[in-house]
């Protein structure tokens, strides 16, 4: 069955009972996921994803990977969690470290789909930029237009975006139609543009090792 | 709204009045909280109690649908415009009035976040609350905390960050404070999403807040237990 990004958004993927690894990855992650999953032949992984919304309400990927783990745990031989920190302050960690299973490090997707290390390295002197991965520019009005209100109240975008200078759009695949919206998304917003490929970055080398 | 069922502010009583108020700030109706400001003080109320009776019960009754999921946060920035807008025409009216003054905040969001929303907010209720802000912006290295709690000498140092990469900077400004001897000098408070209260306890704040109403709360709380303090 085709991906859904507004299934992927508000209800995530059910696993398909396949597989000895079983990923818990963030709705955002699904299609990159089963992409490399697929390119690779890691047919030892099956994927599941809690709601990429929770994002909006970080409180909620903590207890919906303590939920997720609890459930499936009997079924496979090894859980592995696809989120990096995401605005827990470091609670989805301490949770992982409860419960015995690995996660990916990294403050963000944003980080480490262009990589951690690389990341690090321009993240002070590109505090005023907004990023945008795939997922986030097809989802663009679900995650960001209607939940700050900017489809009702647009007078309100430089309350939130006043200090930013330039949207990134870190491409992780190559399709002239996401650039081109994600282009749109920027002037929506008042900023510049910037399209950075950066693949599936240690998504890819991550996923590889298990 | 029918022509017929507009409501006229001005031939509203005083009680009636603050209550519409109240209605306005809560969908962010900048332009009638403005004139119910003017209203008010044609008839002589005091800029404080205007500040405090009609602007911040307002606000709180927004802080606290906030807190209970009712109101979100475009709402509660339609809100804090609107408060923003009244809090223009009394500002310079309550620096002639002499109001009574709570205390002194510092606040400001530390070096690498530029997310200011919630600080933006902390400082305008601290405000209503009738402390006195000096809002430091975005991106604050040590440096500029240090001058200013030196130059300002307030009762509160706030700091916020939005993002997990930046939070852990607070504790660079308080062990700052610890290493030069004046930490408890003052009271630290700590906010931002990412924040939860023991982050707060690890770093060495006194008090991680919620929200902006929280913020206010524990902020009269921590003032006022400085001042028994010194008066003991």
């Amino acid at each position: 069955m085709p991906l859904r990004d507004t299934e992927l958004t508000e209800d995530g993927l059910s696993p398909s009972g396949v597989g000895r690894v079983l990923l818990i990855a963030c709705g955002a992650l699904a299609r990159e996921i089963l992409d490399l999953k697929a390119a690779n032949g890691w047919t030892h992984l099956d994927l599941t994803c809690l709601p990429a919304k929770y994002h909006l309400t970080p409180d909620k990927i903590t207890e919906g990977v303590r939920e997720s783990v609890a459930k499936h745990r009997a079924a496979y031989e090894q859980i592995f969690v696809v989120y990096a920190d995401c605005g827990t302050g470091g609670q989805l960690q301490a949770a992982c470290d409860d419960l015995g299973v690995e996660m990916i490090p990294g403050p963000h997707c944003y980080s480490f789909f262009e990589g951690n290390a690389r990341f690090a390295q321009h993240s002070e002197t590109e505090i005023t930029a907004f990023y945008l991965t795939d997922f986030l520019v097809r989802q663009f009005d679900a995650f960001v237009i209607k939940p700050m209100g900017l489809d009702r109240h647009p007078e309100l975008r430089d309350m939130y975006f006043g200090n930013y200078e330039k949207l990134v759009y870190q491409a992780q695949t190559d399709d002239p139609d996401l650039t081109r919206k994600a282009e749109a998304c920027a002037a929506m917003l008042g900023l510049s543009f910037e399209r950075r490929f950066t693949g599936y970055g240690d998504l890819a080398t991550t996923l590889e090792r298990l | 709204m029918s022509d017929e069922d507009e409501i006229i502010l001005s031939e509203l009583d005083d009680e009636e009045l603050v209550q519409q108020m109240f209605d306005d700030l809560y969908d962010g109706l900048k332009e009638e909280i403005e004139e119910g400001v003017n209203i008010l003080l044609e008839r002589g109320w005091q800029p404080y109690d205007i500040l405090t009776k009609a602007l911040v019960g307002g606000m709180t009754i927004v802080g606290y649908d906030f807190r209970d999921g009712i109101l979100f946060v475009p709402e509660v920035l339609l809100a804090a415009n609107a408060m923003k807008g009244g809090m223009a025409i009394l500002k310079p009216l309550l620096a002639e009035t002499g109001a009574p003054r709570v205390g002194k905040m510092v606040i400001g969001t530390v070096k690498g976040d530029i997310h200011d929303i919630g600080k933006n907010l902390v400082g305008m209720m601290m405000e209503g609350a009738g402390f006195e802000v000096v809002d430091l912006g975005i991106n604050n290295a040590v440096e500029k905390y240090m001058e200013a709690l030196e130059t300002e000498a307030p009762d509160i140092l706030g700091m916020s960050a939005l993002l997990t990469t930046t939070m852990p900077y607070m504790k660079v400004v308080i062990d700052t404070m610890v290493e030069q001897g004046v930490r408890d000098d003052y009271i630290v408070l700590v906010g931002g999403a990412p924040l939860n209260e023991e982050f707060g306890k690890a770093i060495g704040a006194d008090a991680y807040c919620r929200d902006a109403a929280v913020a206010v709360e524990t902020a009269k709380e921590w003032v006022g237990r400085k001042h028994n303090q010194k008066t003991a």
